[in-house]
């Protein structure tokens, strides 16, 4: 494959041959495709920088792309801060076909569709470079942490603890003794309130959550608090999808004793101001509790700039593995909360009538950890900065942006959340007519992967009137062309239920 | 899934309403999609269904099943029906139900069944059906 680039006046005239021509040939006989400014000009090209749509017309060469599919890879690249055709590359997983029988895992020869996956609000795809990370480790390290003096225990030992730098390193965290691996965000949503809240809590006291709190927290202080005979209280939501600040200044009281709510709604795409409610928490006294669950797959979070008491996240939602979460706690509030499981890993010495506990994390983190999922982890934080966290927001924002714009074309469409493009990277809505799960089975009929129900928000959809809504959610490796793909299914089961 | 048969169904469902004089009555519903749908249902001297109709809403597959269920319960005995399974409701769509959805298509068939045991004391009358999701 060949690339021909020239300077003209209008700016960088780039043209991709189709054949593997050498020398002074350029003809051929399905033409030339010709780059011209009509795609990358103006302003927009140079905000795209002209290198990488150089960079992204070299592999739509490579590639064998020829004609609108190059055209296609070009635009992707000026719309898009990231080399998407490139990420995709590194998702085997994207490139799979869907359609046939479901109860065989795997690409069948029934599967005729390519995928188009847009449901990474729920989970997110991974990279070769995470399971090869993980492969590496069972293949050649594979060994339980702590306490083993051999050589394979030390080299697992070393990688899972490094783990915790990484993961503090990459929030902006002290150190690892404010990381704690969990199972996922609910379970670091539970730690904190069996350890912290059921001893802490009682009749007077009060957890603040939002009405689009995520079931794990919902659900988790709503029973501790019954539990307590705690109340609890939920910041309003308003008509545009974000929470009623006057309410929250009211809600959050000189009895309240936990804040804890979602840095980004995963049903609304809300982006919660959260520096504002940390400092509304602290000033009475309270504990902050931040969900970063759909945060910080897709935005740079600094937890110590925004100050919160805890944060939690999950690594299957930023390219990781599953089985693995992070709760951050400050190291002070956490040396002083007990531990929330007993068992082995956990404790300094233990004699028949009591025992002592481990430093922090460790105290935290009994039994066997997820160290395959640590290490996992790791690899996918790597990757995640190698592509860049500003260009991934950004990318996310531009794609969010479209799908809603596209969406909310058609009158038969409500999308929820506030409008504009300070949202998280998803777009939740329903269609006139169509049950969402109607809507979400006819998508799959066209190999696109939304999800539909209350999304764990179930109190959230009764005030929005919406039994289940559909759930379109975007990650770094989707483009434009799926978000049509998208529009052109709802279109279809508009027509099927007309 | 979405063959003519099922929307036809769903945008006309048969026996939608409710009996005043229900001999029994049951409420269930999936919490997956949210769908909820409440069976009525008059007997005759020989436990047979006389009459029967079904309210309540949800995602077309449920409500096509219903419809279509309800259809082919009337003349039945509660006997016969409690020896349906999921297969005779599939049967009855006719079309082929993803794995996720067969809780949607067999709600009807497991709220009449269920409203039967009940009429004949082997369930507690207080339970609702629910179709775990």
């Amino acid at each position: 494959m060949l690339l021909r680039e020239r300077e003209t006046p209008e700016g960088l005239l780039v043209s991709v041959c189709d054949t593997d021509c050498l020398g002074e040939t350029f003809a051929h006989d399905r033409g030339e495709l010709e780059v011209t400014e009509s795609f990358y000009g103006g302003a927009a090209a140079e905000e795209a920088e002209p290198e990488r749509i150089v960079g992204s017309l070299r592999r739509a060469a490579t590639a064998n792309l020829v004609g609108e599919e190059a055209v296609g890879v070009a635009i992707e690249a000026q719309t898009s801060p990231l080399d998407v055709a490139v990420l995709r590359e590194e998702f085997p997983v994207l490139g799979r076909h869907v359609g046939g029988d479901v109860t065989a895992p795997g690409e069948g020869a029934d599967d005729d569709q390519p995928l188009v996956y847009l449901d990474n609000a729920a989970t997110s795809q991974t990279p070769r470079a995470v399971v090869e990370a993980m492969t590496d480790y069972y293949y050649s390290y594979n060994a339980n942490v702590h306490r083993g003096i051999h050589h394979l225990s030390q080299e697992a030992s070393v990688a899972y603890e490094e783990a915790h730098d990484r993961v503090a390193e990459f929030i902006g965290a002290d150190g690892r003794e404010e990381i704690v691996f969990t199972k996922n965000t609910t379970e670091a949503e539970n730690l904190i309130a069996y350890a912290w809240g059921l001893e802490e809590l009682g009749p007077g006291d009060k957890v603040v959550m939002t009405q689009m709190e995520h079931h794990a927290s919902l659900v988790t202080w709503q029973q501790i608090a019954k539990r307590t005979g705690a109340d609890v209280e939920y910041i309003r939501v308003t008509e545009d999808g974000h929470l009623d600040m006057d309410h929250a200044r009211e809600a959050i009281d000189e009895n309240t004793q936990m804040v804890s709510f979602v840095h980004i709604s995963n049903a609304l795409g809300t982006v919660n101001p959260v520096e504002e409610l940390v400092d509304q928490a602290h000033e009475v006294g309270a504990y902050a509790f931040v969900d970063g669950a759909q945060s910080v797959p897709n935005r740079s979070v600094d937890v110590g700039a925004m100050d919160a008491d805890f944060f939690s996240f999950s690594g299957h939602k930023l390219c990781g593995p599953t089985g693995i979460g992070v709760l951050y706690g400050k190291a002070e509030i956490l040396e002083e909360i007990q531990p929330y499981l007993y068992g082995g890993d956990m404790i300094r010495s233990v004699t028949y009538e009591d025992s002592t506990w481990e430093e922090l994390p460790w105290k935290f983190e009994a039994g066997t950890p997820p160290i395959a999922e640590a290490v996992g982890l790791t690899a996918a934080l790597d990757f995640l900065d190698d592509v860049g966290m500003e260009r991934i927001q950004a990318h996310e924002e531009a794609l969010t942006a479209y799908a809603y714009d596209r969406l909310t074309e058609f009158d038969d469409v409500t999308v929820y959340g506030p409008p504009g493009d300070n949202r998280g990277g998803l777009v939740g809505f329903n269609l006139e007519g169509v049950h969402a799960h109607d809507l979400s089975s006819i998508c799959n009929d066209h190999a696109v992967a939304i999800r539909a129900g209350d999304h764990c928000t179930q109190p959230l959809h009764d005030t929005l009137g919406a039994a289940a809504s559909a759930r379109a959610s975007f990650y770094l490796y989707n483009t434009r062309d799926e978000v049509d793909a998208l529009v052109e299914a709802v279109d279809n089961a508009r027509q099927l239920f007309a | 899934m979405y063959r003519q048969q099922i929307l036809d169904h769903y945008r006309n469902p048969r026996n939608y309403g409710e009996l005043s004089d229900a001999t029994f009555s049951h409420t269930g519903e999936n919490p997956s999609c949210g769908d909820e749908i409440t069976v009525d249902v008059v007997l005759d001297e020989d436990e047979a269904i006389e009459r029967i109709a079904f309210s309540g809403d949800g995602c077309a597959i449920s409500q096509a099943a219903a419809s279509m269920l309800t259809s082919e319960l009337t003349g039945m005995t509660l006997n016969e029906l409690q020896e349906l399974d999921r297969d005779d409701v599939l049967d009855l769509l006719g079309v082929e139900v993803t794995p996720m959805r067969i809780k949607c298509a067999v709600l009807a068939e497991k709220v009449a069944q269920d409203g039967a045991k009940i009429y004949h004391g082997e369930l507690d009358e207080l339970e609702q059906t629910t179709i775990e999701g």
